[in-house]
């Protein structure tokens, strides 16, 4: 698979990252050394093996439907950029 | 040209669970601004979600009661974007092996046809957050008291050709997810949300049409609404010579029309890969026998039983059988009064009038069925007449746990009036005050009589029985 410089950008973009042009240049050389070695693990004779969902061979990891105090609001907003005393401020998401 | 419209139908339904799907938060609807929130459920680095066992549990009943074949081995995914009702930027769901597949639904629509809707897929997943958006400023207010809630996506297959057929798919899906307890499906506070997939055709075309998806219908007149803009909008547009683009169109209940939402918006890219914080969910064989053995008695088999044991009309016993609620009122008051006809009396015409012209819910109704079938033994011993037992039974339906039915009577004056020679005195006293209503009779026009009959039950403040003043009163008028 080729990545492009135009691939790079819409990775970035969907990914929310501002990307200098030489940044752009490092990332397309990196992620196709990253896909060339996809193509080498392609080689391999898969026929027949289940994908790997999981890297560890366990399943049902669950908790009991129990309710637990919640956090405090104040502690939930104050990590955010910008808040109100009751709710995190984003820019407006609609027209 | 004749135009046949395709549908397919996303509908949303949150589990009634206590906690979220990833956490211990409560589910509690409503709640303070961020007040019901946690690290998990906002996101913050570092932290590990994991799942909620009794999620699994309603919904691998949920996949069985719509006959679907179960993916005992399932797992989950990572659904990437960034829009601020999801502080993740990803949404844990399932696209590669959803839990349950390939199930159907049969209908019977209001006109009267048998219908069967494929199920394509169910996945479990987990809610976004409530954005509140700022009238004048240009700022988002997010509120993730609802963000990590419990879902279920239930994906049809485009096999819905009427609005009626919807209607009858959601009406049995709320019914359904009731008589299981898992979800109480209430669209108008969101906790079951459809997303209407539709295009048109030419009539007798094999070919689908391009389709829209509308989204942000919350409630079943809506949803017929929105079905009959969008097919018209479609039609018109390929008709004038246009051509429909695929697009996800919001439906605006205020302005009864569907609008494009911005582009931007509909350039989706998910980048889904396997979820690496949760391990893949194997379901046993034994917990699927479980869950079959503790299938409760659905709306048709119920019905079919208020039909065949209590006598009840198909038409009613689907209206009573079709609710949870109402169904556990007629079975728990007739198992005490053990009148079915007179039961599904009150039952059709009043708690019906009720729920249609004032908007109550059948989930609220607070009757208890012990009152409701001292009620009915009052009526049946012919202690009050139907028309008095009307506004009884209003002031019972509505009245609170302290409501004391003959406590009311009494205290209304309310008990039927058998006294004959009171009844016979009311009448002479009325044909006596009006003379020209008795010249009318006795020129022929016997359709006076139901005058007579009204003035005497205003009289006695229509407490007697009407048989028993029409009896007392066609005495009278032979003897004129």
């Amino acid at each position: 698979m080729q990545i492009t410089e135009e691939l790079v950008s819409y990775v970035a973009q969907l990914s929310r990252l501002r990307m200098s042009p030489e940044e752009t240049a490092e990332m397309q050389k990196q992620m196709s050394e990253i896909v060339s070695y996809m193509d080498k693990l392609n080689e391999l004779d898969t026929d027949g093996v289940e994908p790997l969902s999981h890297i560890f061979n366990i399943t049902n990891v669950l908790r009991d439907d129990t309710v637990a105090p919640s956090y405090a609001r104040e502690d939930i907003l104050k990590n955010a950029p910008e808040h109100t005393e009751e709710t995190f401020v984003v820019p407006k998401t609609v027209e | 040209m004749e135009w046949e419209i395709v549908m397919g139908l996303e509908v949303h339904v949150e589990l009634a669970t206590k906690t979220k799907i990833f956490c211990s938060c409560t589910t509690e609807f409503g709640g303070a601004p961020n007040t019901h929130c946690c690290p998990v459920c906002t996101g913050m680095p570092g932290t590990l979600p994991v799942l909620n066992r009794q999620v699994v549990e309603y919904a691998v009943r949920a996949g069985l009661a719509l006959n679907c074949d179960i993916n005992q081995y399932n797992k989950f995914d990572r659904k990437n974007y960034f829009y601020p009702d999801l502080p993740k930027a990803y949404q844990i769901s399932q696209l590669y092996l959803p839990f349950a597949h390939d199930g159907k639904v049969q209908l019977h629509t209001k006109s009267g046809r048998d219908v069967t809707i494929g199920i394509h897929e169910i996945h479990m997943e987990e809610d976004a957050g409530k954005l509140v958006h700022s009238l004048f400023g240009d700022t988002t207010y997010p509120d993730y008291n609802r963000c990590g809630v419990p879902l279920i996506e239930i994906v049809s297959e485009p096999d819905f050709r009427e609005t009626e057929e919807v209607i009858a798919y959601l009406t049995k899906l709320k019914s359904t997810f009731e008589y299981l307890g898992i979800s109480d499906c209430k669209m108008e506070e969101g906790s079951m949300r459809a997303d209407v997939n539709l295009s048109v055709r030419p009539k007798g075309s094999t070919e689908f049409g391009t389709r829209t998806e509308m989204k942000n219908i919350n409630s079943l007149k809506a949803i017929e609404r929105a079905i009959a803009f969008e097919s018209k909008r479609q039609i018109e547009l390929i008709e004038s010579g246009g051509r429909v683009v695929q697009e996800t169109r919001r439906w605006d209940e205020n302005k009864e029309k569907t609008f494009a939402m911005r582009s931007k918006e509909n350039a989706q890219d998910y980048r889904y890969f396997p979820e690496p914080d949760i391990p893949p969910l194997y379901i046993t064989d034994e917990e699927l026998a479980h869950y079959r053995a503790i299938c409760p008695e659905f709306a048709e088999a119920k019905a079919a039983r208020f039909v065949s044991d209590l006598g009840l009309a198909q038409e009613d016993a689907e209206i009573i059988a079709g609710s949870k609620y109402l169904a556990r009122l007629f079975e728990e008051t007739n198992a005490i009064a053990n009148d079915p006809a007179e039961v599904r009396y009150w039952m059709m015409t009043q708690v019906l009038y009720f729920m249609n012209e004032r908007g109550v819910q059948a989930e609220d109704i607070k009757l208890a069925p012990e009152k409701f079938a001292q009620f009915i033994g009052i009526v049946k011993a012919g202690r009050i007449n139907r028309q008095v037992g009307k506004q009884v039974f209003e002031s019972m339906f509505f009245g609170d746990d302290s409501f004391d039915v003959e406590a009311y009577i009494k205290e209304h004056d309310l008990e039927i009036v058998d006294d004959k020679s009171l009844i016979e005195e009311t009448i002479a006293a009325v044909i006596a005050e009006n003379p020209k209503a008795v010249e009318q009779y006795k020129s022929g026009q016997t359709k006076i009589c139901g005058f007579f009959v009204g003035q005497t039950m205003k009289r006695l403040k229509g407490k007697a029985d009407p048989a028993a003043v029409n009896a007392v009163l066609a005495e009278a008028l032979k003897k004129l």
